[in-house]
């Protein structure tokens, strides 16, 4: 018997002149895994948080098992059994599990026996849907996998009825994504809703039953996940049909280009996090570094860059000593022998979002001529090639004397691939590539590395995605705590043995 | 999320004109009902600053004058704040820089007086850089605060100054904190003697050159910024540090640079008070320019051309204001100073107090008539 638990009519949402929500109908059935998939700035975010009561809509009715109900902040959401995982958990780190899941109850639960019952209730709900959470320890000390399913637990324990994820997955691994699966399936099989928001097709294919899809703020489709396959979701999600799978030529490996030995780097806080890498990547080759978030890639990808001092070790560049302990060259040195560098966390470090987008499209490269001479910039020849990088690269809208936070996150990120890319150089090194870009930029992404490869670059491609990695690279290393622990040849690994290793198992 | 505006859709005039001129109303309605409150007539005070700062030649040019100090320290705080640093130590670097001027002019008396008043204004921008150098350093190498260091330089400024001028460099001929006067041909041209050309005979005027190398320092720090690696460099640094370190640019260095500009051009104020006004150093002043200055850079949003209104806008404050406390004994000084804050208050701390709903009204009303 299908009976819907949550119905949406017509939900309108604008924020200024942007609208992201239009005119959505979305009926989601009790006890079903309902995929919600779309590219970044589709409106999947926008329309969950209405559904959870962060966002009051414009316009439109919500049902909760047929009756229409109001939702005005996330109380009210709770309150008729809508919980939601998000993104980045919403714990306080310093306490325990049963802290946490208490927190805002606490006036009923805190003290004495109702407490003994809260812990007995909460160890039976682990047990039920096998979560496997000490509610005893501190939420500092437990892996992000874990925080996800305090968060579950946490909505179980408030009734929830319907569960909101939001990508889920992006901070797992392949294993804690095996065990995040089983959990929501014995969710399901207890009777409860799960919404999967996420922008991979696998998970869509695996775990949904039903599948809807979103593109500019709209519901373009609707469907039974039996009845489709990724191709045919691919193609609706952007409008026109995507290649999933890169074509890819046998590398032309040519020389080492680039050579780390026994680099050892510390972060911020002094703790070591690169600890003794070695490394080599030949020109004509894709070298892709794979590993859970965290492990250090972020430290080495600066240190390698430029950017991070290093504790002790070496960096070679063309057989060139460039970097050691005693001194190293910054960032714009490297730049000119050639070595690019495509930051992880691009909003952050690659981009100044008050700048005007054509400034920073000389962002790094500023000092060299044609775009400044003799301290002065040249506003007419930084614009002409302003507008050419735009229009090879797609970026949107094509002014560049937008403020560049105007421009939304998949094109400021083109913004940073063009500048970085066009300079054809000769060593480049990729932090997540792809990472909030949508599935049309990523397939142009990719391609431009590959061409990069195919001219004779070496390439370093740091990324938490191994299908990515996988996708990509002529060979795979893995870091794990600091170190790496594996390196394979591509064609002879399975996802399986990579995410072992990524999980320090193997 | 009912105020959310979409940026990139609101007119330029509107941010940087209409905004201004609502919060600019809003602070003279409040300090309207202060002056009411005190027991005058708001509209006769409102008269008497319009006739006291335009009405009549001198007094007119008295506004200009107190014009001319506010754009010298209204950029100096504007270019530090390029590098997101709050140099609130004008004050100092001003004092100091007429340390500099005297120092320079009394030296090189002997060269043409056109090359001496190029090594004074090259002496007030060094000497006020110089005292910007320390708190500076100590922000770029050891963590430091601007904020901290600058005000506490702002007073040992201060204690330099009247020990010089009390045991050092003092007239010794008289009792009172000042130096001699500078050689009468080094005065920089008074506006007196500019009128008096045109047969137009002013009692007094404080209104020197000066105001021209005002003009010419907006230029030139409209250029930096705008058109130079460095301010391109500065203004990177000021936003996001992190990418700055990510593009090769060094944080330590433009903090440096910036600071010193900026220390340089509040030295330039002196430039106006001690070769134009007072031709000797005298004790304290820079008389409360340096932190006015302050509010005129966030009023002018950082840009010469804004600067420009600002600084002219206090300079009507304060000679306004002052003939207003000449005609209405229930007004004081003190008066025209809670004046001032209130503008600083509606046009620096509750800057975006109205700002997103003037904004998404224009937004809307404009979008309405593309569709109409």
């Amino acid at each position: 018997m299908v009976s819907p638990i949550l119905q949406l009519h017509n939900i309108n949402k604008s924020f200024g002149h942007v609208q992201a929500n239009k005119n959505i109908n979305l009926t989601i059935n009790k006890g079903t895994i309902h995929g919600i998939i779309g590219e970044n700035g589709a409106g999947k975010s926008t329309l969950m948080s209405i559904v959870y009561g962060l966002y009051q809509a414009d316009s439109g009715t919500i049902k909760v098992n047929e009756k229409e109900i109001k939702l005005k902040s996330p109380k009210d959401s709770i309150e008729h059994g809508i919980g939601m995982v998000h993104q980045h958990f919403m714990l306080v780190e310093n306490f325990t599990v049963l802290e946490n899941i208490v927190l805002g109850f606490e006036g009923e639960v805190i003290f004495g026996k109702k407490l003994e019952k809260a812990k007995t209730d909460l160890n039976n709900l682990c047990k039920t849907y096998s979560l496997n959470v000490d509610l005893n320890s501190i939420i500092s000390d437990l892996s992000v996998g874990f925080r996800q399913r305090v968060e579950i637990l946490k909505s179980l324990y408030r009734g929830a009825e319907v569960f909101i994820l939001d990508e889920p997955t992006g901070v797992l691994t392949p294993q804690e994504v095996d065990e995040l699966f089983k959990i929501l399936r014995s969710l399901k099989e207890e009777g409860k809703t799960i919404v999967l928001i996420t922008h991979k097709l696998n998970e869509i294919m695996d775990l949904t039953s039903e599948v809807s899809v979103m593109r500019q703020g709209e519901v373009v489709g609707h469907t039974k996940t039996d009845h489709t396959n990724r191709e045919k979701l691919a193609e609706m999600m952007v409008g026109r049909s995507v290649l999933l799978r890169i074509n890819k030529s046998k590398t032309q490996r040519g020389d080492v280009a680039f050579k780390v030995e026994n680099l050892t780097v510390k972060d911020d806080l002094d703790v070591t996090r690169v600890k003794n890498v070695s490394l080599e990547i030949h020109a004509g080759e894709i070298l892709g570094l794979a590993g859970v978030t965290g492990n250090g890639q972020t430290e080495l990808l600066e240190a390698l860059s430029g950017i991070r001092k290093v504790e002790s070790g070496e960096i070679f560049l063309n057989g060139k000593k460039i970097s050691d302990s005693v001194e190293h060259l910054n960032p714009r040195e490297l730049k000119e022998k050639g070595l690019a560098h495509i930051p992880e966390d691009r909003q952050r470090m690659g981009l100044v979002n008050d700048f005007k987008a054509y400034e920073n499209l000389i962002f790094g490269y500023h000092d060299q001529e044609p775009y400044s001479k003799s301290s002065i910039m040249k506003e007419h020849k930084i614009l002409d090639y302003s507008k050419k990088l735009m229009e090879e690269y797609d970026v949107r809208p094509r002014s560049p004397h937008l403020m560049t936070s105007n421009f939304s996150g998949g094109n400021q990120q083109k913004l940073i691939l063009s500048r970085e890319l066009n300079e054809s150089p000769k060593i480049l090194l990729v932090g997540q590539p792809t990472r909030g870009v949508d599935i049309g930029a990523i397939e142009f992404i990719h391609q431009r590395l590959i061409d990069m490869r195919d001219k004779g670059a070496a390439i370093l491609l740091v990324s938490v995605e191994l299908e990515e990695v996988l996708s990509l690279s002529d060979r795979i290393v893995v870091m794990f705590d600091g170190k790496i622990v594996g390196e394979r040849i591509n064609k002879d690994v399975s996802d399986r043995e990579l995410g072992l290793l990524m999980a320090g198992v193997a | 999320m009912s105020t959310t505006v979409d940026k990139s859709k609101v007119p330029w005039w509107v941010s940087n004109l209409i905004v201004p001129l609502v919060n600019l109303t809003l602070a003279l309605l409040v300090s309207a009902l202060f002056i009411f409150i005190a027991g005058e007539n708001p509209y006769q005070a409102i008269k008497l600053i319009i006739y006291g700062s335009f009405g009549y030649i001198e007094g007119f040019a008295y506004t200009l004058y107190y014009t001319t100090n506010f754009i010298f320290t209204g950029l100096a705080f504007a270019v530090a704040f390029h590098c997101r640093l709050f140099n609130i130590g004008g004050e100092g670097q001003a004092y100091i820089g007429g340390l500099g001027v005297f120092l320079v002019a009394i030296n090189v008396s002997f060269l043409p007086v056109p090359i001496v008043w190029i090594l004074s204004i090259a002496g007030a921008f060094i000497f006020g850089a110089a005292w910007a150098f320390i708190p500076a350093y100590l922000q770029a190498k050891r963590g430091s605060h601007v904020v901290i260091t600058t005000i506490m330089f702002n007073f040992i400024a201060s204690s330099l100054m009247v020990y010089l001028l009390v045991d050092v460099i003092r007239d010794m001929k008289q009792m009172g904190p000042h130096t001699v006067a500078l050689p009468e041909e080094m005065w920089l041209p008074s506006f007196k003697d500019f009128a008096a050309l045109f047969g137009i005979n002013i009692r007094y005027s404080p209104l020197n050159a000066s105001f021209l190398l005002a003009i010419a320092a907006s230029f030139f720090v409209w250029y930096l910024v705008w058109k130079t690696k460095w301010g391109y460099e500065m203004r990177a640094v000021g936003h996001n540090t992190q990418a700055a370190i990510y593009a090769g640019i060094s944080p330590y260095k433009n903090i440096i640079i910036a600071m010193l500009i900026s220390g340089g051009l509040a030295g330039l104020l002196s430039i106006n008070e001690v070769l134009g006004v007072h031709h000797k150093i005298v004790s304290g002043f820079p008389a409360g320019y340096g932190f006015t200055g302050i509010a005129v850079a966030l009023m002018g949003r950082n840009h010469p051309i804004g600067i420009f209104p600002a600084a002219f806008l206090f300079g009507i404050l304060y000679q306004g204001g002052s003939e207003v406390t000449f005609d209405m004994p229930n007004i004081t000084r003190y008066m025209f100073v809670a004046v001032q804050g209130v503008i600083i208050l509606f046009s620096g701390a509750l800057e975006n107090l109205f700002r997103p709903q003037i904004e998404s009204w224009f937004v809307n009303k404009l979008n309405k008539q593309v569709e109409a």
